[in-house]
């Protein structure tokens, strides 16, 4: 990776905790430490269960308000304050900087994550007083977590590239929705014929498959993930994400920036 | 720019005067809701529709409708109601959102099943609910004991409790009880060494506090239903024999009927009332027993949750 690649994505990461984006860390603490002491006594059964599908639930839902959120404004904040006309100045192409971009705010991403998984093993630790072999499992579920955010953050910057941060939020946020449903996309598209038949086969195709990056309910049940469903899933995220940025990418190098 | 210090103050003043005005009228607004709206309403009732809705996180919709089936559950027991209107549909709907929440099927049968005050009296939800449990788990054999326990005990239907029994033995790593009950279901249906042999499985098979306190409760019941039964039989026996009824165990010791006076599971001993009739001194210890309770007796709602 390029030197200025990185320059940029240390600054994005320094930019995002000046923010004080990691501040999301203490209502995620909160949250844990409140479930984790309240859930067994008002239900049955359920306290390391709850711990496992709230703190990872917790942890996808906080990344993908941050991906989206600082990820649409990536390209346009920098655009409105002239900053960007500064660092085109100097040798810095525009792909480096959309691809620096990306990696900063991943990296935040990959911290802010890091340090949720350590507050939900402390509260499962708490509910279990041991930890399990099956426990391992949740590591699993949160490597796919990050996975989504790589493609979440792509594809913010890739409407941030050439919209608003307004619309983009919507974008970034119904693609998201769209993606979650893509199992049931897929299905339509089974019983559609002719030229819905076709339509639909390439949305399912086109739109990010976030559902199957879901494992967070059969981590929470102990059940394992078979190996060749992580490299699959591991392979289709970053083509997916190396696509969207690509296309980023495209939009960025042709945009008139006077 | 420094502060000025009378905004400040007023400003102070009136945050504190709004916030505890604002919690007055939110009391009271609580309070009429309580008293207009309708109290039980599901939004939702399409357990599809919340699965769709959920965007992929039902694990955790799961685990909040689940904590809302006990709370509704739970409130209504303490209460004594003998409705449940909302029970099935919340079950469904966790269910459907999580079908491997083993707990639900597990639980969600004793709230069902059981006639009230002990529970919902919808033992054919219950078995709906068994039956949902064991096509998406078909390898958990708690599932199958439930389903024939709810045959069983509730519907007293004891060739289907034998074939749910039988199933569950099929499955890897079943309670070897199981094939046991399935065996002895056609012979000893309805006994109650039947009963007890089910209690005791139940008990064995969890190492959940609640499940067991119910299960354990419902052998020293069953215990004090045989001992009533038995010392009831001795005291007719004493009768057959002297022509009047006994008036205190100590008349049956003596006749050599009873070895010593008789104590109930928790160590009281058993009262002779009129005409033979076999008390414990206090029935309220006992919330499942159908023998050995005083005339007019009215049992309390048997707790059953820990937050009961």
């Amino acid at each position: 990776m390029s030197t200025r690649i990185v320059h940029i994505a240390s600054n994005t990461f320094r930019e995002a905790v000046r923010d004080r984006v990691l501040y999301n860390l203490i209502a995620f603490a909160l949250l844990m430490s409140g479930a984790a002491v309240l859930v067994g006594q008002i239900s049955i059964g359920i306290e390391r269960l709850v711990v496992v599908n709230l703190g990872l639930t917790a942890v996808s839902l906080f990344g993908v308000v941050i991906a989206i959120f600082i990820g649409i404004g990536l390209v346009s904040k920098e655009i409105e304050k002239r900053t960007l006309y500064t660092v085109l100045s100097r040798p810095v192409r525009r792909w480096e900087f959309i691809a620096g971009k990306f990696f900063g705010l991943a990296g935040t991403l990959v911290v802010n994550t890091a340090f949720m998984a350590v507050g939900v093993f402390a509260a499962l630790l708490y509910v279990s007083r041991a930890f399990h072999r099956a426990d391992a499992w949740i590591l699993v579920a949160l490597y796919f977590i990050v996975l989504q955010f790589l493609m979440i953050t792509a594809i913010a910057l890739l409407f941030s590239s050439f919209s608003s941060p307004l619309l983009s939020a919507v974008f970034a946020f119904s693609l998201f929705v769209v993606g979650s449903f893509a199992e049931d996309l897929r299905g339509f598209a089974a019983l559609a014929r002719g030229v819905s038949h076709w339509l639909a086969t390439g949305a399912v195709y086109l739109v990010p498959n976030f559902a199957s990056l879901n494992v967070i309910s059969s981590v929470a049940h102990e059940q394992p993930i078979a190996k060749q469903f992580v490299v699959s899933s591991s392979l289709y995220a970053l083509l997916y994400t190396g696509m969207v940025l690509c296309g980023a990418v495209l939009i960025f190098e042709r945009r008139n920036l006077k | 720019m420094k502060p000025s210090a009378p905004t400040t103050l007023i400003a102070g003043i009136l945050l504190v005067v709004c916030l505890g005005t604002s919690g007055f009228a939110r009391y009271h607004l609580d309070q009429t809701r309580s008293r207009t709206s309708p109290d039980e309403v599901l939004y939702v009732e399409s357990p599809r529709v919340i699965k769709r809705l959920s965007l992929g996180y039902d694990g955790l919709l799961a685990d909040i409708y689940w904590t809302r089936a006990v709370q509704y559950f739970g409130t209504k027991h303490v209460l004594g109601s003998r409705q449940y209107p909302l029970l099935g549909p919340l079950l469904v709907i966790t269910t459907v959102l999580d079908p491997h929440l083993t707990v639900a099927y597990e639980f969600g049968g004793n709230f069902l099943a059981p006639q009230p005050p002990y529970g919902a009296g919808m033992p054919q939800q219950a078995v709906q609910l068994a039956e949902y449990g064991i096509r998406n788990n078909p390898d958990d054999w708690k599932i199958y004991y439930d389903l024939g326990f709810i045959y069983y005990m509730e519907l007293k239907d004891y060739s289907k409790a034998a074939d749910a029994f039988a199933r569950g033995a099929n499955v890897p790593n079943a309670h070897p009880f199981l094939r046991v009950m399935a065996a002895q279901m056609a012979q000893h249906a309805g006994e109650l060494q039947m009963a007890r042999m089910m209690w005791v499985t139940a008990y064995q098979s969890t190492q959940d506090r609640d499940i067991r306190a119910n299960a354990a409760s419902h052998l020293l019941a069953l215990q004090v239903d045989e001992d009533v039964t038995n010392l009831e039989k001795l005291a007719s026996l004493y009768r057959e024999r002297t022509g009047h009824w006994p008036s205190n165990f100590s008349e049956l010791e003596a006749t050599g009927l009873l070895r010593a006076l008789p104590v109930d599971p928790l160590g009281h001993l058993y009262r002779l009332a009129p005409e033979g009739r076999v008390e414990v001194q206090e029935p309220d210890k006992f919330p499942f027993i159908k023998k050995g309770t005083p005339p007019g007796y009215t049992p309390p709602i048997p707790k059953f949750l820990p937050s009961d």
